[in-house]
């Protein structure tokens, strides 16, 4: 729960979290040891000094760890927790649902465990998400185009596999569909995480909801232009709001933009967890304000209205989260856990 | 053996000016000042050695070998260059581009392991509109800082744009790489021609600035998140050099004596 300085409550859920394992005895190979260099990287570079981690955390932290920065410092309600396999990089997967699910299980009603696939598994990648679905419940999924599989070094939304695993999650009401679409990683030529699959998907998948996580930057303006075209097609802040620190006018550009085009029903909080930490990203977004020029020019306001669905209530509308109701669950953990 | 040396500075220095010509495609800014190149060795034969280092591991091997490239054929327009070898350092693809950009190969060759679609040459035309545009809004949003209206921005010709005077320094510098640009792809030529045409040559009208402006700023947005995220992560990728292995830093200037004028380090 955020207290805003009013002291207001604010409900919030974190959309995009990680229990990842990168350290050295995990790696699988120099690729294992450069994703997760790049990811501290990232953190290094755009955390302010005193949310520093050192290295050695940063690789590998326990659940423990996490539990008490999203929720006990962090300001979280609840999380979703990804899933990213990389198995070409990391001996035991980066983080797979097995051990997601396992961490969540500790906490009850904190997480929400999402699952992935890969399409060009072809009839395992569908035997699989059945797995998750009847093992874990799953209600989403997070994908990434640009993972490396054998000679191929991505696939798109709209490969005719992806379209078999997407029925079958319309089908068995896997609804959210988290896509990673942001800073390149490996992006050739024929840059896997670009944004034009997207719209062809949503599309054709009216049940299902996309959420474009990191927004397609570098690619924002694509982003924006498919999410205006469908009703079903989200952002994601992750990466986009930690400029709110170093560079806070840009990301005033970047808010604005998608205030603009995608409208504040449709964009949700996410910290990336571990490469930040939930608090300092929610205090600073809390406080932020829209520059007047800004806000005149694309005639729309970041109000507290629209920070509170930001934060919480979109996320909790596309998973089926009674807002009120796990408030009250929450709290009566709390107490119990205050009381035991 | 003195006047041997202060001639291996001067053409270490000519490399580094030539270098810095040579932009980063997708953050339009110089290599040198965004402090990739981190090493410049000139033998006595005339072969130059050029060690750059991207921010990391990943960046885009296109990019890549298009920098490298670059910087061959910019070092290689020095009349005394024998052999111009850039050597890209620590990078997923290092080795096939350092030999590709050697044995003068085409791209689509060097890395026919990705199977990349496209030439070099449409990517540079690419990065060019990119350049052309982002260095275009900053100088239509100075122009109207300083009072101009939209109208005589739309028609200003190239001579009076020339007589602006900028007081920051960031458009004062940008105003000569806009005007280059102009210049390269023909967009303008002569001192009446109009200062402000879209990328295909086609005039700006009054009312649709706006909305072209809009449109600017979205390749700015893109083009700031890739560089603002390209600076940090050079920065900490140096520092994690350093820790690993600490000593002296590496002179911009590689083995000559004296510092040069070439600026050194990221910002």
């Amino acid at each position: 729960m955020f207290i805003t300085p009013t002291g207001e409550e604010v409900f919030v859920i974190d959309g995009h979290t990680h229990f990842w394992d990168g350290s050295p005895a995990n790696q699988l190979n120099i690729h294992g040891k450069q994703f997760i260099d790049c990811f501290y990287a990232y953190h290094s570079s755009l955390s302010p000094k005193d949310k520093l981690w050192p290295k050695e955390q940063f690789e590998k932290y326990s659940a423990e760890q996490m539990y008490r920065d999203l929720f006990v410092d962090g300001p979280d309600d609840m999380a979703i927790v990804q899933s990213t396999y990389l198995t070409e990089f990391y001996k035991n997967g980066f983080n797979t649902i097995d051990r997601n699910a396992e961490m969540a299980k500790k906490y009850k009603d904190r997480f929400i465990v999402n699952g992935a696939f890969d399409p060009r598994d072809g009839e395992r990648a569908l035997e699989y998400i059945h797995y998750m679905k009847d093992t874990f419940g799953i209600k989403g999924v997070k994908l990434y185009t640009a993972e490396w599989k054998g000679e191929s070094r991505g696939w798109k939304l709209t490969d005719p596999n992806a379209y078999r695993c997407f029925e079958l999650c319309q089908k068995l009401g896997i609804t959210n569909i988290h896509v990673h679409k942001g800073p390149t990683i490996i992006p050739l030529d024929k840059d896997a995480f670009d944004v034009h699959d997207v719209d062809h998907a949503a599309t054709d998948f009216q049940g299902l909801n996309f959420i474009i996580e990191h927004c397609g930057l570098p690619r924002l303006d694509d982003f924006c232009w498919i999410a205006v075209q469908e009703t079903n097609v989200y952002g994601g802040l992750a990466v986009a709001l930690p400029f709110i620190h170093g560079r806070p006018r840009y990301f005033a550009e970047v808010i604005s933009e998608l205030l603009f085009w995608v409208g504040e029903d449709k964009i949700l909080f996410g910290s990336d967890y571990a490469i930040w930490t939930p608090r300092w990203l929610v205090e600073k977004f809390w406080n932020f304000e829209l520059p007047e020029d800004l806000k005149q020019e694309h005639g729309v306001d970041l109000t507290p209205q629209a920070k509170k669905k930001i934060l919480g209530l979109n996320a909790a509308r596309l998973y089926g989260v009674d807002v009120e109701a796990q408030k009250a669950k929450l709290a009566k953990g709390a107490y119990a856990t205050a009381a035991g | 053996m003195n006047a041997l040396l202060h001639e291996c500075d001067r053409r270490t220095s000519e490399v580094w000016q030539r270098l810095a010509l040579v932009t980063d495609p997708e953050l339009d800014e110089s290599v040198t000042e965004l402090g990739f190149v981190e090493h410049v060795t000139v033998d006595d034969d005339g072969d130059v050695d050029i060690v750059f280092r991207l921010p990391t591991f990943w960046c885009s091997a296109n990019f890549a070998f298009l920098m490298a490239d670059d910087m061959r054929r910019a070092v290689s327009s020095l009349p005394w260059v024998r052999k111009a070898r850039p050597q890209l350092r620590d990078h997923m693809v290092a080795e096939q581009i350092n030999r590709g950009v050697r044995e003068g190969m085409s791209f689509a060759d060097a890395l026919k392991e990705f199977a990349p679609g496209g030439s070099l040459d449409e990517l540079r035309d690419k990065f060019r509109r990119k350049a052309f545009e982002r260095r275009q809004e900053v100088m239509i949003l100075a122009l109207r800082g300083i009072g101009y209206e939209d109208p005589a921005i739309c028609r200003m010709s190239l001579c009076s744009f020339d007589e602006v005077e900028f007081a920051s320094p960031d458009v004062a510098r940008q105003k000569p790489r806009y005007r280059e640009l102009l210049i390269e792809t023909g967009l303008a030529c002569l001192p009446e021609d109009r200062t402000f045409v879209t990328y295909e040559g086609a005039p700006i009208k009054r009312h649709e600035l706006a909305s072209y402006l809009q449109r600017l700023r979205g390749v700015r947005i893109n083009m700031e998140f890739n560089s603002s995220l390209c600076r940090g992560l050079l920065a900490v990728r140096r520092r994690e050099l350093v820790d690993d292995n600490p000593g002296p830093t590496p002179s911009p200037c590689g083995g000559c004596s004296s510092r040069c004028a070439a600026p050194s380090g990221s910002p």
